[in-house]
């Protein structure tokens, strides 16, 4: 329980996906015009994440691995499928996401099935395979960076959607204002890096 | 007199169109000292005195008291480490302030020149008048830097600060973290052995622990020593060790390495209520500061729901600490939190800038508590940095948007209400 408590903290907070490994950047910049989007897509993330890390755990130790049902080591193969049951899932969100909010659907346009490449979700799940989780943490660490990245997204969505009037010079407007703002926001996500949950636990 | 001063200003204007740098610096000198020449002449408009400039000086003013205590005390902490004159604050008063003023002035100087200045190419560049924002972030940056600093990285922060975190944003009012706070946590992470550990805090020594001693440069020896002999006044001596058993830590340094004991046996509450301890040149005074703080507050400058709901999450977090009572750290006195290390100067100067904190009143608690409660967390649980409050407000300043944003949707949504 402490553990997972511990995995949580580091994933949401101290290893925050965008913001300490700079991945995941690609919708992280597209989707952050407004706090509406930002959140909507936010949500999908944390719901995509929170699906694809356990299940690929899943594929990954009783599938692929040495003691799964083929008794075979077949992790070559752990990328393509990987991809595959994540793929599966944005459908699953996208078919959601249109069903109950259209509106949502529509301004998340092409990025709501692009989440299938999104390096965040695929580079949750190999991190998950790296550091060796098990089932519960792997669970533990979905959520917690999905809810990390959709903190990451929302809050620059609100800092877009206020420098909106700011004279920022012309070469700099839209996409570069907000890769030096990204850097901005990782010195400050420095705060939390170096707190170490496990040792009060 | 003043008319001659003006007419002599006006003499020297530069034609703006062909030198467009040197009127721009022009043009914010003369708007200091006096009034613009283009006013408005009729209509109806609403007229106060308190423009932008004016609101930044009263910062300023309110600084003036860490400055004068921060300049001495580099002296005073400097001879403490020396064992001489460390009864009190004004023996050897000659000394310490001179000390004092020597390691202080260049970064006043550098700070102003290198900020000053690219505030001017850009507002050359972009052509218009030069706004303000430096005025206070110049006055604030000496007064969180080490009394050490080597210049140049000095320089190099205030240029990566005001270029990337300022200009780049569009200029003063347009930044989304505070300015000295972004060119001190540049410092921070490129540089951390100038601004972090036990040695940094005290000036003029070889090295703080046992082997170590006085240094003096030119000026000390060959200017002021002269100036003090002929006087009859005691003088700098070169060379004198720094006494046993002195190790310059502060007290947030040893209090994480022993907890409260360990900190009351280096210092008493009284001397670091007083701000007779090593730490950034400004942030040692807290009767000064809290000066300060009274002084923006009653001008009605700075934000008094941000100080209250700063030190309240702070003494809650505290509270919480305390009753956790994992290790000795925590098991210090929520009370105590305050006169260790900057509190009060973050809450009282770097907190409470308008640009950067969240704008409804609402948002101001919450903005201000979460600083409070994420700060103290920092400097208590997170080893890697000894300080909490710097990082805190960044973190801060990056959700302060967002916290506006919800509290304007939950006024909107309220208010929706009344009218279906």
């Amino acid at each position: 329980m402490d553990n997972l408590l511990n995995i949580f903290i580091k994933s949401a907070f101290v290893e925050n996906m965008v913001l300490s490994y700079f991945i995941g950047m690609c919708s992280f910049l597209a989707v952050s015009k407004t706090v509406k989007t930002a959140i909507g897509l936010g949500a999908a993330v944390i719901f995509v994440l929170a699906l694809t890390v356990p299940i690929n755990w899943i594929i990954s130790e009783l599938v692929l691995g040495p003691n799964g049902i083929f008794k075979t080591d077949l992790t070559f193969l752990r990328f393509i499928l990987f991809i595959a049951s994540i793929a599966a899932s944005v459908q699953l969100v996208e078919m959601a996401v249109e069903k109950y909010s259209p509106s949502l659907y529509n301004a998340l346009g092409i990025f709501l099935p692009l989440i299938t490449v999104n390096c965040a979700i695929l580079g949750a799940a190999l991190f998950m395979v790296a550091r060796s989780y098990n089932f519960s943490e792997s669970v533990v660490y979905g959520v917690g960076s999905g809810i990390g990245w959709a903190l990451a997204i929302v809050a620059m969505a609100a800092i877009r959607e206020k420098i909106r009037y700011s004279d920022v010079p012309a070469p700099l407007r839209g996409l570069g204002i907000t890769f030096i703002l990204t850097g901005l926001m990782g010195l400050a996500f420095m705060a939390l890096m170096g707190i170490n949950p496990a040792k009060y636990m | 007199m003043k008319d001659t001063l003006i007419k002599f200003f006006e003499r020297i204007e530069p034609d703006k169109e062909k030198s467009p740098l040197l009127h721009t610096a022009y043009d914010a000198f003369f708007t200091f000292a006096f009034t613009p020449k283009t006013v408005t002449k009729d209509g109806v408009h609403i007229r106060d005195g308190m423009d932008l400039k004016r609101t930044m000086v009263i910062v300023v003013l309110a600084l003036q008291l860490c400055y004068l205590f921060g300049t001495l005390n580099i002296g005073h902490q400097h001879f403490l480490a020396l064992g001489k004159y460390d009864d009190n604050l004004l023996e050897g008063f000659h000394l310490k302030l001179f000390y004092g003023l020597v390691q202080i002035l260049p970064i006043w100087v550098v700070t102003h020149v290198v900020g000053l200045g690219i505030e001017f190419l850009f507002a050359a560049k972009k052509k218009h008048a030069v706004e303000e924002g430096f005025l206070v972030t110049g006055a604030l940056i000496p007064l969180i830097m080490p009394p050490d600093i080597p210049l140049w990285i000095l320089s190099l922060s205030i240029v990566f600060a005001v270029i990337l975190g300022k200009e780049a944003f569009g200029g003063t009012g347009m930044n989304v973290v505070n300015i000295a706070l972004l060119a001190r946590v540049f410092v921070f992470f490129a540089y951390p052995g100038t601004i972090s550990g036990d040695e940094v805090w005290v000036a003029g020594l070889t090295k703080a622990g046992e082997g170590g001693m006085a240094e003096y440069g030119w000026f000390h020896l060959n200017v002021l020593n002269p100036l003090f002999g002929s006087l009859g006044w005691s003088q700098f001596e070169a060379g004198l060790p720094v006494i046993d058993g002195y190790s310059g830590a502060t007290p947030l340094a040893l209090a994480s390495k022993g907890g409260w004991d360990a900190v009351m046996a280096h210092y008493s509450p009284a001397q670091m209520f007083w701000g007779f301890i090593p730490g950034s040149i400004g942030e040692t005074s807290k009767p000064f500061i809290i000066i300060g703080a009274l002084t923006l507050i009653m001008t009605g400058i700075a934000s008094w729901r941000i100080m209250v709901s700063m030190v309240l999450g702070m003494a809650f977090m505290g509270l919480l600490l305390n009753a956790w009572n994992f290790d000795a750290y925590m098991n210090i006195p929520w009370y105590q939190h305050f006169s260790m290390g900057s509190f009060l100067f973050a809450m009282a100067f770097m907190a409470t800038d308008p640009v950067t904190a969240a704008s409804t009143n609402r948002g101001k608690w919450i903005y201000g508590f979460l600083i409070g409660m994420i700060g103290l967390i920092i400097r208590v649980m997170n080893p890697a940095y000894p300080e909490g409050w710097m990082l805190a407000i960044l973190f801060l300043n990056v959700f302060a948007p967002l916290i506006d944003h919800f509290v304007l949707q939950s006024n909107i949504n309220k208010r929706m209400q009344n009218v279906q």
